[in-house]
């Protein structure tokens, strides 16, 4: 009996360190930006290439900025989670538009909804770039100083926005 | 005469310019080499052609082409995507594991092959 334990209790480990590793997400890469100034941009607007959006026209404001893309196949899931949040309007939630042709972004906001109350055009992806983007959809969410409180990656959920982005706003707004 | 003397600046100018071009694609990819691709995690983004691959690859010759070294470079990247952007990761709290645990595994390892063989001996099992 005693000769079993050995092997068994290796196993026993081995078996605790594969439940672990089934339960990491590796494509969520902790952000270093976290607790952090937000990058500073200014690019024109999906809608409009003479309207310019300046993310520091945002300074003194909580507000949400969702990276999103019209190829994008989770953006397009998480797109009425993000409409549901726009209409709460507790919060202004600004797109930015990663590697993509205007033509084609503002088709598909044309026809899925626009929750956005402005869209940064970042056609070549520099801007994502800057924000540590590796994949689409992300969203960050900046306080009224600027800093980047909040990221999350892939595509937003009801849940995620019920339990993690409202309270964090309301807070965010409160202090 | 003119002409062939333009003729011969020229050429020397585009020799001159593409051994630049050659020494500056081999800097950009030595630090390509070195940053892993995020949304292909086993590949370096030398080797991926993944869309972020190729405009960090881009960044990268960017801000070579404007002077900025390969550690600042890769400096840059660290800032925004973090030590995982990195095939090497520093040695710090959060990773010495990765960089001892397989020494401590083949030490241990080892130190249980010699114990074992140690009691088999004393035990006489294998004597005939």
């Amino acid at each position: 009996m005693k000769r079993y334990i050995l092997p068994l209790g290796g196993f026993a480990v081995l078996l605790v360190f594969l439940g672990i590793g089934l339960r990491l997400k590796p494509q969520e890469i902790p952000s270093p930006l976290v607790g952090k100034r937000a990058p500073e941009f200014s690019l024109t607007q999906v809608g409009d290439a003479r309207e310019t959006f300046r993310s520091t026209d945002m300074r003194g404001k909580v507000w949400v900025l969702n990276v999103w893309a019209s190829w994008c196949g989770p953006c397009r899931a998480e797109h009425p989670a993000l409409l549901e949040l726009s209409k709460l309007k507790v919060v202004p939630v600004v797109g930015l538009n990663y590697n993509d042709q205007r033509g084609d972004s503002q088709r598909w906001l044309n026809e899925f909804g626009n929750p956005y109350q402005a869209t940064a055009f970042d056609g070549d992806g520099k801007t994502g770039i800057e924000f540590g983007v590796y994949g689409v959809p992300e969203t960050f969410v900046i306080d009224k100083q600027g800093l980047i409180r909040l990221k999350l990656t892939g595509g937003l959920t009801s849940a995620q926005i019920k339990e993690q982005l409202l309270p964090l706003i309301q807070e965010l707004n409160h202090g | 005469m003119v002409s062939r003397w333009r003729v011969a600046v020229l050429l020397l100018w585009a020799a001159i310019a593409s051994a630049d071009d050659a020494a500056l694609e081999r800097r950009v990819t030595h630090v390509a080499e070195q940053l892993r691709c995020l949304v292909c995690q086993n590949q370096s983004i030398a080797d991926s052609h993944a869309q972020l691959a190729l405009d960090l690859k881009r960044e990268t010759r960017l801000q070579l082409s404007q002077g900025k070294s390969e550690q600042q470079v890769i400096d840059f990247m660290v800032q925004r995507y973090g030590d995982f952007v990195l095939y090497r990761p520093p040695f710090k709290a959060a990773t010495w594991i990765l960089w001892l645990g397989p020494f401590a595994l083949l030490a241990a390892g080892v130190a249980t092959l010699l114990y074992q063989l140690q009691r088999r001996a004393g035990s006489g099992e294998y004597e005939q």
